[in-house]
C-alpha cells in the first residue's frame, strides 16, 4: 500500500521540463506562432498535432534554437528549460542542443560508418575518455535506439546503406548518445513504412523512461498511441493542450474536434 | 451532392476519336517536329566533332615534327694545341678559348668524314660546315669544359644540323624552295643526301625539345620548351598556394557564415562579374600593382602566378560555393542537432562532402591558368628568351622566365619557319598537360561522388 501511494505521487507530480510563455515567432513578415503557452513535463511523451503549416514544427525547432540558423526567423517570449531561459543572451545554442537532442523528419545519417555516426556527438562533447568507454557508449546508444542487434556485426558499414527505418533508429541512437535531457522528434515516421513506424513507436515509448520526448506528427493515431499529452496547433495558435485521452475523446474546442474527426486539415 | 445534380452537364458526350492505329494530323506534325529537332541536335554534335577532329589532326601533323631532329655524327679530334695551349688542364685557361676556337676543329672533322666516306663535293670546308647548326661550337665547348680530361682524344659527337637541313630531312625544304635562300645551297643539299645515305646524318627523337631551353632566332634547331615548362610549374605552384586557400576560405565564409544582406549580395554579384573579366585586364592590373607599385621583378613566375591567382580565384570560389550548396542541408541539421558548432558542422561534415567538387573546380581553374597567355604579355613573360634554366627554387620564382603558352606565342612570332613547327609541338605538350589535368578532375568527380 505504501509502495502504491509513492508510485501514484511520482506519476502525478511530474516536474515541468520545458515551459513556454507567450512565444511569438515571425518569419520575416509572417507571424508563424502566436502567443503559445505550454508546459512540457519530464519523462512524458508530448505530441504536437495539427494541419500542415500550423506552426508545430516551427515551435518544436524553437525548443533547441534550430531556428537560429534561419536568418529571417525571430523568436520572442520565454522558453524555460529547467527554469532557465534558453533565449537568454548568455546561452550558447550549441550547449543547449547537447541537452535538447533532435531527430528529423527525413533520416539523415552522416555519410560515415554506423559507429562514427553514433560516436560523433560524444566525441565533440568529450563524453568518453578512451576508446573502450566510447565503444561502450556507442553500444549503449545503439541498444537504446533498438538497432544494436541489427548492426552489431557491421559497425564499420556506412550508415547511409541501412534501410529507411534502420536509418531513423540510427539517428535516434545518435541523438541519445549525447545524453540529452529532452528529445525532439519532427515527424520521425513520415518517411517510414508501417513496420518501421511500429518499431520506432515502440522505441519512443521506451525512451520516455529516461527523457522528455516531444514529437510532431501528422498521424493522429500515432499521437494517440505514443503520447501522454497532446497539443493541437491551428494557424499558429495553440488551440488546446491536455491529456491525450481527453483531447481525443472529449475535446473542449470545436476546432480540435473538427480536426480529429477529419473535417478540417 | 445535391448541388451537382441540380446543374446537369449539358455538353454532349465526346465522340470516339477514331482508330488508335491511324495517326491524326496533329500527332504527325508533332512527331515530325521531334524528328527534326533530333536531326538538328545530331548535326550540331557532328559539326562539333568534325571541328575537333580537324583541329587535332592539324596539331598532330604540324607538331610531331618538332619532337624529331636531324643530327650529324662526327668524330672530333680535340687538339690540345688549340684548346689548352699550356697543357695543364686548368679550367680557367680552357674557358679562355671562345666558341670561334672550336670552329676549325668541327670543320676539320667534317672534312675528314667526307673524305673517309668518299663523298664527291665541290664545296669548300667552310661551305660544308654551314650544314651544321650554329649551336654546335658552343655545344662542343660546353662538353670540353665539362670534361677537360678528353682533350687530346678523338671523341664521337652528335651535332645538330642547320634548321634548313633539318627541314630538308623532314620534307619542309626542297631544292625548289631554296632558290632565294642564302643560308643553304643545292650543293649543300647534295652533300646532305650523301651523308644521309651513308647513315651518319639521321633523324631521331629529340628530348632537348621537351627538356631543353629556348634558343635565339638564329638557332631554331636548338630551341626547347623545358625552361618555360619550369616557368609554368612555378606559376602553378603560386596559384595553387594562394588561390586554393583564399578561394575555399572565401566561399566557406560566404556560403555558410555570412549573413544574407545587401553587402554579401553585392560581393556575390561582383565575384560572378570578376569571372567574366577579360584576362588582359588582370594582366594590366598585375603590371600596375605588382611591378610598378610593389616593384616585384619583371617577367618573374611569382608575378605571373599572382596575376593568374587573381584570374583563377573567381572560378574556384564559384565552383566551391556550388559544391557546398550541393551538400544537403539535412547533413548540417544533423550535425547541429547533436550539438556541433557551426564550424564543426562545416569542417567535419560539409567540407569533406564538398571536397571532390572543390578539387575538380581547382584543377579546372589551374588548367585555365596554365593555358592563359594574355596577362603574361603585360608582365613581360612573353618575349623573354628562356635560354637558361633557373638555378634553384628561389630563382625559379624570382628570376625572369617564360611560360608554356607564352613560349608558343613567342615561337609563332618568329620569322624562321622552323619555329612554326616548334610552336605546334609546344601546343601538343600544353594540350597533353591540359587533357591530363581535366582527366584527373573527371576521375576525382566520378570516384568520390556521393549519393544521399
Amino acid at each position: 500500500m505504501n509502495d502504491m501511494t509513492r508510485v501514484e505521487r511520482t506519476v502525478d507530480s511530474k516536474a515541468i521540463k520545458i515551459a513556454a510563455n507567450d512565444v511569438q515567432v515571425h518569419y520575416g513578415d509572417t507571424h508563424a506562432i502566436k502567443d503559445v503557452n505550454v508546459e512540457i513535463e519530464d519523462k512524458t511523451v508530448t505530441a504536437f498535432i495539427g494541419p500542415s503549416g500550423c506552426g508545430k514544427s516551427t515551435f518544436l525547432r524553437c525548443l533547441n534554437r534550430m531556428n537560429d540558423t534561419i536568418d529571417i526567423c525571430r523568436v520572442t517570449g520565454d522558453i524555460l528549460l529547467d527554469g532557465e531561459d534558453i533565449y537568454d543572451k548568455r546561452v550558447d545554442p550549441v550547449q543547449l542542443r547537447a541537452k535538447v537532442g533532435m531527430v528529423f523528419q527525413k533520416p539523415n545519417p552522416f555519410p560515415k560508418s554506423i559507429y562514427d555516426n553514433v560516436a560523433y556527438g560524444p566525441r565533440i562533447h568529450g563524453l568518453a575518455k578512451n576508446k573502450a568507454e566510447l565503444d561502450e557508449l556507442v553500444e549503449k546508444s545503439l541498444r537504446r535506439g533498438a538497432i544494436w542487434d541489427e548492426v552489431k556485426d557491421r559497425l564499420d558499414a556506412p550508415g547511409t546503406g541501412l534501410s529507411g527505418g534502420q536509418q531513423q533508429r540510427l539517428c535516434i541512437a545518435r541523438a541519445v548518445a549525447t545524453e540529452p535531457e529532452v528529445l525532439l522528434m519532427d515527424e520521425p515516421c513520415s518517411a517510414l513504412d508501417p513496420i518501421a513506424t511500429a518499431q520506432v513507436e515502440e522505441l519512443i515509448d521506451d525512451l520516455r523512461k529516461r527523457y522528455s520526448v516531444v514529437i510532431v506528427t501528422h498521424s493522429m493515431q500515432q499521437a494517440a498511441r505514443v503520447s501522454q499529452k497532446t497539443a493541437f496547433f491551428h494557424l499558429g495558435n495553440l488551440v488546446e493542450f491536455g491529456e491525450t485521452g481527453q483531447i481525443f475523446t472529449n475535446p473542449e474546442d470545436p476546432r480540435t474536434e473538427s480536426y480529429i474527426t477529419g473535417r478540417i486539415g | 451532392m445535391t448541388d451537382i445534380s441540380q446543374t446537369p452537364d449539358t455538353t454532349p458526350v465526346a465522340k470516339p476519336k477514331g482508330s488508335l492505329f491511324d495517326k491524326d494530323a496533329r500527332t504527325k506534325r508533332r512527331n515530325a517536329a521531334e524528328g527534326r529537332f533530333k536531326l538538328y541536335g545530331i548535326a550540331a554534335i557532328g559539326i562539333g566533332l568534325l571541328m575537333l577532329v580537324v583541329l587535332v589532326t592539324k596539331i598532330v601533323t604540324a607538331g610531331t615534327g618538332a619532337f624529331q631532329q636531324s643530327f650529324l655524327e662526327l668524330s672530333v679530334e680535340l687538339k690540345e694545341d688549340k684548346l689548352d695551349k699550356k697543357g695543364n688542364r686548368n679550367i680557367e685557361d680552357i674557358k679562355k678559348v671562345s666558341t670561334f676556337g672550336y670552329a676549325p676543329l668541327i670543320s676539320a672533322a667534317l672534312e675528314a668524314e667526307v673524305q673517309k666516306l668518299g663523298i664527291q663535293t665541290d664545296l669548300k670546308p667552310k661551305g660544308m660546315g654551314k650544314i651544321l647548326s650554329k649551336a654546335t661550337q658552343a655545344d662542343l665547348r660546353n662538353y670540353v669544359i665539362a670534361n677537360p680530361d678528353e682533350i687530346g682524344n678523338t671523341v664521337s659527337f652528335r651535332f645538330l644540323v642547320n634548321s634548313r637541313v633539318d627541314g630538308y630531312m623532314k620534307g619542309r625544304v626542297t631544292r625548289e624552295s631554296i632558290a632565294n635562300d642564302k643560308s643553304i645551297s643545292v650543293p649543300q643539299l647534295d652533300l646532305v643526301d650523301q651523308l644521309r645515305d651513308a647513315g651518319v646524318l639521321y633523324k631521331t627523337f629529340n628530348p632537348d625539345f621537351i627538356f631543353g631551353s629556348d634558343a635565339s632566332d638564329q638557332r631554331p634547331e636548338a630551341a626547347g620548351i623545358g625552361v618555360s615548362m619550369l616557368g609554368s610549374l612555378f606559376m602553378m605552384l603560386v596559384v595553387l598556394a594562394l588561390a586554393l586557400p583564399i578561394g575555399v576560405a572565401a566561399s566557406i565564409y560566404l556560403e555558410e557564415f555570412a549573413p544574407q544582406n545587401r553587402l554579401t549580395d553585392i560581393i556575390e554579384v561582383n565575384i560572378s562579374n570578376l569571372a567574366a573579366v577579360p584576362s588582359i585586364v588582370f594582366g594590366i592590373l598585375g603590371l600596375a600593382v605588382f611591378i610598378n607599385y610593389m616593384h616585384l621583378p619583371t617577367s618573374a613566375p611569382l608575378v605571373g602566378g599572382l596575376v593568374l591567382t587573381l584570374m583563377t580565384l573567381p572560378t574556384i570560389i564559384i565552383s566551391t560555393r556550388a559544391s557546398l550548396k550541393a551538400v544537403p542541408p539535412s547533413i548540417r541539421d544533423a550535425a547541429l542537432g547533436v550539438g556541433a558548432s557551426k564550424m564543426q558542422s562545416v569542417f567535419h561534415h560539409v567540407l569533406p562532402l564538398a571536397a571532390p567538387g572543390i578539387l575538380t573546380g581547382t584543377i579546372i581553374g589551374l588548367a585555365q591558368a596554365l593555358g592563359e597567355t594574355a596577362p603574361l604579355l603585360l608582365i613581360g613573360m612573353v618575349g623573354f628568351i628562356a635560354s637558361n634554366p633557373p638555378d634553384g627554387i628561389v630563382a625559379g620564382f624570382l628570376s625572369p622566365n617564360s611560360a608554356m603558352p607564352a613560349q608558343i606565342y613567342e615561337w609563332s612570332k618568329r620569322a624562321d619557319p622552323a619555329f612554326y613547327e616548334r610552336a605546334w609541338g609546344g601546343i601538343i605538350i600544353l594540350l597533353i598537360f591540359l587533357v591530363t589535368m581535366n582527366t584527373i578532375a573527371v576521375i576525382l568527380r566520378r570516384r568520390f561522388e556521393r549519393r544521399w
